[in-house]
């Protein structure tokens, strides 16, 4: 039950990100997702989009460095605490997070937050396990 | 202007007595290496020269040239003349890529090396009333123990303090009472500046001796406003000897090369040996050294040579502040860097060489060396943190290899310029 999220390496100079969203925009690519990583010299921005093999293959023909990685799309509770419900499980099982970031948008009255951790599959047993939802390539698709 | 001369009768021997000894020593120089370096009979051998070929200076064009190739081609101690035994030291320089270059001396290479550097102190008029720090590394590079030993020998008060920390140098300088400082010229610009900084305008140093980098009569300007010292210039490299192969005398007109222990020769674009006056590569052929001698080797300095006489009475040549190299090599901080060695060093992180190009500039007074890499796709990572280890293998690996530290710089494929396909490995922005 993984999402594919997309990484690009994108230099930290004026231009580079809106020649990147501009390579999306001529593509007809939506990115319904997305957070940027930076460093001094360089930001990795990570995004999901409909169709992550046809960004890739897009981006790339651009001169693009991209890498596909499988990620977890989490529905959270949208209300105080609903985050931490979903943490203290990860952490109850020693599940580390590699980082997190939110989605532009809901899936009905949930929030939804895209998580990338250590140990990908023991996380989606632990969260199914305890009733947590969680989203498939078809239905990001569909949102 | 009184010039303290160490050693008078080799350092002013009139010019035909000179070129006597010269050719005296050459053909010692040639046998020697005939009869124990199998490199150089080969060689000799294919031109179909022996040693009795060989009558003197005259002949010496018919000697094969050496490269530092050759150093690396028979590593460690291929070119070595003498046994293992008879060797008392040995340094390295970085080698082109990967491999230092190695060079192994005698007890009696090192007694010259102090003699040539001892006259080389009192060519800057360091004596044994001074107090010479001495901010060159040691180790390795030949830098801090070729001062350290001319200094001693000339009787002076020797602080092997080595290179880097500022403060800590500063804090010699004051307490310690220097009064002579050896370093590359960008440090003392660095020490220089450093004592502004603190507000010290008082120091007891009167000369400096510095080398191991090119430098230019505006930095000489600068470093002896700054210092209120005179600023000498000093030349060496490792395969030929180390620091004192040349050095200026008080009148800073040019290096003397100590030539009755050298014999350099101006090589043209034809590999033909120029006269005096006329600019191309500097070669030299080490009339006695007896660890590792070699017969005209190439340093791919370009500059001039002059014999026309000098004010101090010194009668060996000079040559001109060095104006460039004929080949690809870069100084960073004293250290020789080759593109070759950075390749090599991304060679062995990413198992390929990638698109890259070394961006070498004068940051103050420090050079800085930033090697921008283009990110192949396998390297591409969702995390941070994956990328800064990448980061940090490649400028490890740069430090391993070429034995400076570079800064490494990410960049997207295709941000190298190519001309014609092919990407400039090497933009030197420093005005030198």
């Amino acid at each position: 039950m993984y999402v594919k999220q997309i990484s690009v390496f994108i230099e930290n100079t004026p231009g580079r990100l809106a020649d990147f969203t501009k390579v999306l925009e001529d593509a007809g690519i939506d990115l319904v997702s997305l957070s940027i990583a930076d460093t001094t010299n360089f930001g990795i921005l990570r995004g999901i989009v409909a169709d992550p093999e046809k960004a890739r293959e897009t981006l790339a023909q651009h001169g693009y460095t991209v890498k596909v990685t499988d990620v977890l799309a989490v529905c959270v509770p949208d209300r105080p605490g609903g985050l931490a419900g979903i943490l203290e499980k990860l952490a109850e099982k020693n599940i580390a997070l590699e980082y997190l970031y939110s989605f532009v948008r809901k899936a009905g009255d949930h929030a939804l937050i895209i998580v990338r951790v250590d140990q990908p599959e023991e996380a989606v047993r632990v969260l199914t396990d305890a009733g947590i939802k969680l989203l498939s390539q078809d239905e990001v698709r569909a949102l | 202007m009184e010039h303290m001369i160490w050693n008078p009768t080799m350092e002013c021997m009139p010019r035909d007595q000179l070129r006597a000894l010269q050719d005296d020593r050459l053909k010692d120089v040639v046998r020697r290496v005939y009869e124990s370096v199998p490199f150089y009979r080969d060689k000799m051998q294919k031109l179909g020269l022996t040693p009795k070929d060989i009558h003197g200076v005259a002949d010496i064009e018919l000697l094969p040239f050496t490269e530092k190739q050759d150093l690396r081609d028979h590593y460690p101690y291929g070119m070595f003349a003498v046994p293992q035994s008879e060797i008392v030291r040995i340094h390295a320089s970085s080698g082109t890529t990967g491999k230092p270059t190695v060079v192994g001396y005698t007890s009696g290479d090192i007694d010259r090396w102090a003699e040539m550097m001892a006259r080389s102190m009192y060519c800057a008029n360091i004596g044994k009333n001074d107090i010479v720090q001495v901010a060159y590394g040691y180790g390795l590079f030949t830098g801090g123990l070729g001062a350290h030993y001319g200094a001693e020998r000339v009787g002076a008060s020797v602080i092997p303090i080595s290179g880097g920390n500022t403060t800590r140098q500063l804090m010699l300088i004051q307490d310690f009472g220097s009064t002579a400082l050896c370093c590359t010229p960008s440090y003392a610009l660095n020490l220089a500046e450093a004592l502004q900084a603190e507000g010290i305008t008082e120091t007891k140093l009167k000369s400096g001796i510095f080398g191991a980098e090119p430098w230019t009569e505006a930095m000489r300007e600068k470093i002896e406003e700054m210092l209120h010292i005179d600023a000498i210039n000093i030349y060496g490299l490792s395969e030929v000897m180390g620091p004192g192969v040349s050095v200026e005398c008080m009148c800073k007109q040019g290096m003397h090369i100590w030539e009755d222990h050298f014999l350099p020769e101006i090589i043209g674009e034809n590999k033909e040996s120029l006269p005096f006056g006329e600019r191309g590569d500097l070669a030299f052929t080490t009339l006695t050294k007896h660890g590792m001698p070699l017969l005209r080797y190439r340093t791919h300095d370009l500059c001039t040579l002059t014999d026309e006489p000098c004010a101090c009475g010194r009668t060996h040549v000079r040559m001109g502040r060095v104006m460039g190299r004929t080949d690809d090599m870069l100084i960073i901080r004293g250290v020789n860097v080759f593109p070759s060695q950075v390749e090599h060093a991304l060679l062995q992180v990413e198992g390929i060489v990638p698109q890259y190009q070394i961006v070498v500039e004068r940051q103050g007074t420090l050079d800085t060396m930033e090697v921008q890499v283009e990110l192949s796709p396998e390297f591409m990572s969702d995390t941070v943190r994956d990328m800064e280890a990448l980061e940090r293998r490649i400028v490890n690996s740069i430090a391993a290899h070429a034995l400076v530290h570079a800064t490494v710089k990410l960049c997207q494929p295709g941000a190298i310029p190519r001309s014609e396909g092919k990407a400039k490995r090497v933009i030197d922005k420093r005005m030198l």
